[in-house]
């Protein structure tokens, strides 16, 4: 706290304040814990920023417009700017929202500010959660993170639905009646449970108070709780890294952050909002004065929801309506609703939370990892990632078929059975295409790994024979491409011991195996040094065979089928049509 | 485009008017009671009449019968009235280029004399609605308040809840609404073209007619929030938002994580 | 320090062999200097920089506070985009002037060494672990708590109940009367006269010719204690056509000379199926497309929904007004568990 030189008023009193408050609180620790803490910069690290600065622009317009909300169903005639709405009777709560948008200096700006940020985002938790899986950064220790962070999700979701809905305009009204046969579709309770979310029948008296609270108390109050513990355990994991020399998974390399991050995430915070802002300014958003307030009447074409739920409408307009049934005694079971809204997002988000698990489990993985896979050199992961968000996006495309049809003169029917059968078959050809891809980028990899760049300089030797010079890759380069883990299908220990007695859990190990075999088999490893010396031993760098034994495992336990670089097709019977 | 179909509706006033005083009797019959369809024939000019029999013959009997009483491909026009004939061609509905799902507005075959010749000779078969007057359709006369009201019941649903259009089944839609004059408008309502149902002067009067009039000419001109992003509702906003709002805050985020040379 | 070695008691999958036969890490790479660490003229180009883009947000502010005055929203559209296009650009402008700004000043003219921090697993060491046992053990004791079956049984038993006291008042009144029979019924009864909605004008059979369509509400609509909730079951659409395209209807005598009226609420999730198309007698809901045949009992042609619309069985009072013959004879609506009972 002492300076040499002669300390500005300005410094004196800096230097007051600190003493005051670390004789209280101590706080000298942290400073000299956080203040120089090191976070690698990658640009795709931000993304999860983006969510944490909309969110935070989100409050601040939020508490804005809570000052002129008034969330209430009570009935009400409006008068005001908008001609088109005089003297029509609403709710409150509609009629607040028009005054807020219209009368209120810089309430329309806010008012889309607010919805802006919110579809920024969900747009930014699901990039950001995009990025942690295809990098592997879910994996130990932060697979307890990926559950905050999935939970944040769904939060996010509900937080999005339930302010949606608050204006009680015809759109978002036909939404929550929506939402009320969906409830109704659920067994036994779905009537109680009806009843349960609107006091009664729907629409009801109660609603929009009941979703304001929700909106602006619990939902908030836990996604700020959550967001405290998410980066409370980034602090405590320290921020992954992506490959590259020096990069170790037992060191961390990047800028501090006083003063680089303070900077740079600063900077973007006031970036994120500042897009925002100029969204708002320029671009018209839910602007319910078109829907008019609730009324359970009429619908208007076009009648969707806000992007993160459209996928729940398309797999609702995708399902056929045979599949609801009557039981025995009488009881109805709507299937037809019961799949697509609630079985088809079951397995969507119950896929997503459990990943990290099932993938350390499966692959045997038990070490700490902080050094970031290339998507590529995990092709199941990456391949398996890639099916779901196909599947998401087929889905959301079927949400919005009606806007297809229009604006492509299609027929709505034959669009809705396209997506049918895009739905089963999309996803499929996604994971094999994604597969292929990687494993070619891998072998890419190691071409160039193997016999560097070309140069387009072509030598003749004296002796007639020509060839392309190739440069070969400096260390830095080629650490990149060979510095991953060489991976493989696990392997066990025999079904019988050497006096030949079966062994106690040999089952479970064997369905351990043939899964790890699902996530691993098909994989092409990273160059090692032996083989580099042996491409440069052979002549100029031209299709050297490898000696395949070089790098094959010691025990075979019937698991290991290497993709070679070369000749595949004949040496791996099991995988012919690469 | 209030002001593009002020002078559109200028342009094709005096048209208006001289048939609201050829059909006046059989006309103003024919609104009161649209399908009583043993009424008496308008009385019109019968220049208008016989001109409009060429052109039928002409331009519309191929599909529609020599004696417009219909055929396998197209339905009869006895009946119809003005007002259909005069939507129908001059939407550029009719005559069909080809089959299809529904037969879409394109620019009009016809002038504005032609299509008046055609309305008589069709009008000239059997009682139809007729053209409605100007006061009729001036949308300064209508309540946009009761208007939006009673669109949002009677044809949100298809139009969209400004008018923007929207998707019918098998590859029909319903048209947006915005460069539709508001004679046009009229025209629909009272006579239901293709999968358009009818509303007739007993489900909305020509009153409540003219306030939908007056809310659909507010629509498609400014939107108080900004550009209107096609008054798409929330799939086009989300678009919006995933190429314009994360479209700019990656490349902030790369521009971000570059290193500065 | 290290964290590869921690997983000799695990399944091994990696290295082994292989690890002797692999690169080395060749180490950070070099720093190269930007052109502003050599050259003191791009340096002091970077600063101006940085203190213009800085510059531009004060005057984004300054010009957020002339408009929020000189530009009130007023009372057109045209009005009220100017204001939020002035208040919103001059936002944008004050906040991107200092978000850019400072991540410039970051870039250009901060330290851009990296540097590297040791990291550490994340697991504690055996004698923090040991010592955490030891804690918890010593507390144990002290409480006596495993000595003492009937206290834990209490504890337990008490603090399991006692939630009760807030969930019993709240589930017994969030419900209201929760009394879901309702859902069975609309307030449609013999003699109720079929009106025009929103307006409310009942509407006289002679109104409606072929090809027409109205949107209908009970007349005494506006009487209901809760007239959203009545008109969220009760919504009739009601069309007339020729009967001879009638194929065939839910109920013997159930229309009236081709004027027929289902609900409006989908069978499927409940949106209002409003969009008729005149020429083929179908009914489109714009919600999941879901398509019913007019002509054919509202019979399900296309889409996720199950059953038919309920049709409402209506004739014509002595007036020539269109009434009810009674309330719908099965729920209207979505489907819900006991909806057959």
């Amino acid at each position: 706290m002492s300076t040499t030189t002669t300390p500005t008023p300005l410094g004196r009193a800096a230097a007051g304040t600190a003493d005051y408050l670390d004789q209280r609180t101590g706080l000298g620790v942290a400073v000299k814990t956080f203040a120089r803490k090191i976070f690698p910069d990658h640009w795709s690290f931000l993304l999860g920023e983006i969510a944490l600065f909309s969110f935070v622009t989100l409050l601040i317009s939020g508490v804005f417009l809570t000052m002129f909300f008034v969330p209430s169903m009570a009935e009400t005639h409006y008068t005001g700017p908008w001609d088109s709405l005089n003297g029509v009777q609403m709710s409150e709560a509609f009629s607040s929202t028009l005054r807020l948008s219209f009368e209120v200096r810089g309430g329309l700006l806010m008012r889309q500010i607010h919805h802006w940020a919110a579809l920024i985002f969900m747009a930014s938790i699901v990039t950001h959660m995009m990025r942690v899986f295809f990098t592997g950064a879910f994996r130990k220790p932060r697979e307890l993170n990926w559950v905050v962070g999935f939970t944040l999700l769904i939060l996010g979701l509900l937080a999005g639905f339930s302010g949606y809905s608050l204006p009680d305009d015809v759109l978002s009204g036909n939404g929550l009646r929506i939402t009320d046969g969906v409830i109704k579709a659920v067994p036994i309770i779905g009537s109680y449970a009806s009843y349960f979310v609107f006091g009664g029948e729907f629409p009801g008296q109660d609603l929009i108070p009941r979703l304001f609270t929700v909106h602006v108390l619990l939902v908030p109050a836990l996604i700020l709780a959550l967001i405290g513990l998410h980066l409370l355990f980034v602090v405590l994991h320290k921020h992954t890294q992506y490959p590259g020399s020096g990069r170790k998974d037992t060191n961390v390399v990047g800028f501090p952050l006083f003063p680089i991050y303070v900077a740079k995430a600063g900077g973007y915070f006031f970036t994120v909002f500042g897009v925002i802002a100029l969204m708002a300014a320029t671009m018209s958003i839910n602007p319910v004065w078109n829907y008019g307030p609730y009324d359970p009447s009429p619908v208007s074409a076009g009648a969707q929801p806000d992007w993160y739920m459209l996928f729940l409408e398309g797999s609702l307009r995708l399902m056929p309506g045979g599949a609801e049934f009557v039981t025995w005694g009488d009881f109805t079971v709507s299937l037809n609703v019961i799949i697509p809204a609630m079985i088809v997002p079951g397995v969507l988000f119950t896929l997503l939370a459990i990943y990290p698990f099932v993938e350390a489990a499966v692959t045997g993985d038990k070490r700490e990892h902080h050094v970031l896979d290339r998507p590529r050199n995990r092709p199941f992961r990456t391949s398996f990632g890639v099916a779901v968000l196909v599947a998401f996006f087929i889905l959301v495309l079927a949400g919005s078929n009606d806007l297809i049809a229009t604006h492509f003169h299609l027929s709505i029917n034959d669009i809705t059975w396209v997506f049918r059968v895009l739905f089963f078959v999309g996803p499929w050809l996604a994971f094999i295409i994604t597969k292929r891809i990687c494993l070619g980028l891998q072998r890419k990899d190691r071409e160039l790994v193997l016999h560097g760049h070309e140069t387009g300089r072509i030598v003749r030797f004296a002796s007639g024979e020509y060839i392309e010079v190739h440069k070969p890759l400096d260390a830095h380069e080629r650490w990149l491409r060979v510095q991953h883990d060489n991976i493989r299908p696990l392997e066990i220990e025999p079904a019988e011991d050497a006096r030949g007695v079966r062994r106690k859990g040999y089952q479970v190990d064997r369905i351990r195996q043939r899964l790890s075999q699902v996530f691993y088999e098909d994989r092409v490893e990273p160059v090692t040094p032996s083989e580099v010396a042996a491409a440069h031993a052979h002549g100029h760098g031209e299709h050297d065979e490898i000696a395949a034994d070089s790098h094959e495992p010691a025990q075979v336990g019937g698991g290991t089928h290497l993709v070679e670089p070369e000749g595949e097709t004949t040496t791996d019977g099991r995988n012919p049509q690469v | 485009m209030k002001a593009l179909a002020a002078r559109r509706h200028d342009r094709r006033a005096p048209i208006v008017l001289l048939l609201l005083a050829l059909l006046l009797t059989g006309g103003l019959y024919a609104v009161l009671a649209p399908t009583s369809a043993d009424a008496a024939p308008a009385a019109v000019s019968t220049d208008d009449v016989k001109a409009g029999e060429k052109l039928f013959q002409a331009n519309c009997a191929t599909c529609h019968g020599p004696s417009a009483a219909g055929t396998q491909s197209a339905p009869s026009l006895i009946g119809v009235g003005a007002a259909a004939v005069d939507f129908q061609v001059g939407t550029g509905r009719m005559p069909m280029q080809m089959n299809g799902p529904q037969a879409p507005a394109k620019p009009v075959q016809f002038d504005d004399e032609q299509i008046t010749q055609l309305a008589a000779y069709v009008a000239s078969l059997g009682a139809g609605p007729a053209i409605p007057t100007a006061d009729q359709v001036d949308p300064a006369k209508g309540d946009a308040a009761n208007g939006m009201a009673l669109f949002r019941t009677n044809c949100a649903m298809c139009h969209n809840a400004v008018g923007a259009g929207g998707a019918l089944s098998r590859g029909k839609f319903a048209p947006n609404l915005w460069e539709t004059t508001p004679t046009h408008l009229y025209e629909a309502m009272l006579t239901g073209p293709q999968s358009m149902p009818v509303f007739g002067d007993t489900n909305l009067d020509s009153e409540e007619k003219r306030d939908i009039i007056a809310f659909i000419d507010q629509q498609g001109e400014a939107t108080p929030g900004g550009l209107d992003l096609g008054s798409l509702g929330p799939v086009s906003e989300g678009l919006w938002a995933w190429v314009v709002g994360m479209g700019l805050l990656i490349g902030a985020a790369v521009w971000i994580g570059a290193k500065s040379s | 320090m290290s964290t590869h070695d921690n997983t000799s008691h695990d399944l091994e999958v990696r290295d082994g062999h292989t690890a002797v036969d692999r690169f080395e890490d060749p180490g950070h790479p070099e720093h190269k200097p930007r052109l502003g660490d050599l050259d003191p003229k791009a340096n002091k180009k970077a600063e101006r920089q940085v203190l213009f883009l800085f510059g531009i947000s004060v005057l984004g502010t300054i010009g957020f506070v002339i408009a929020y005055f000189a530009l009130p929203p007023g009372e057109t559209p045209e009005s009220m985009r100017t204001s939020n296009l002035a208040l919103g650009g001059a936002l944008a402008f004050a906040l991107l002037g200092i978000g850019t700004g400072a991540i410039h000043w970051a870039k250009a003219l901060m330290n851009d060494h990296e540097k590297s921090e040791e990291r550490h697993l994340q697991a504690s060491d055996a004698e923090t672990r040991e010592a955490a046992v030891n804690a918890l053990k010593d507390g144990a004791d002290d409480s006596g708590i495993s000595r003492r079956g009937a206290l834990k049984g209490a504890v337990v038993t008490a603090v399991a109940l006692f939630p009760v006291t807030i969930a019993l008042p709240l589930i017994g009144n969030i419900g209201e009367d929760w009394d879901v029979s309702k859902l069975k019924h609309t307030m449609w009864k013999k003699g109720t006269k079929l009106a025009r909605d929103p307006s409310g004008r009942p509407i006289k059979a002679s109104d409606v010719t072929i090809g027409q369509v109205f949107h209908v509400i009970p007349e005494d609509l506006e009487e209901a204690e809760h007239p959203l909730d009545e008109k969220a079951k009760a919504v009739v659409l009601l069309v007339r056509l020729d009967p001879r395209d009638i194929k065939s209807e839910q109920g013997e005598g159930w229309s009236y000379d081709g004027i027929i009226a289902f609900s409006k609420i989908c069978t499927h999730v409940g949106c209002p199926v409003a969009l008729y198309e005149q020429q083929t007698h179908h009914l489109l809901c714009p919600c999941h497309q879901s398509t019913f045949d007019v002509a054919d009992g509202a019979r399900v042609v296309f889409g996720p929904a199950k059953r038919p619309l309920p049709q409402l069985p209506i004739t014509v009072d002595a007036e020539g007004y269109l009434i009810a013959q009674s309330d719908f004879l099965e729920p209207v609506g979505p489907s819900f568990w006991e909806r057959e009972k």
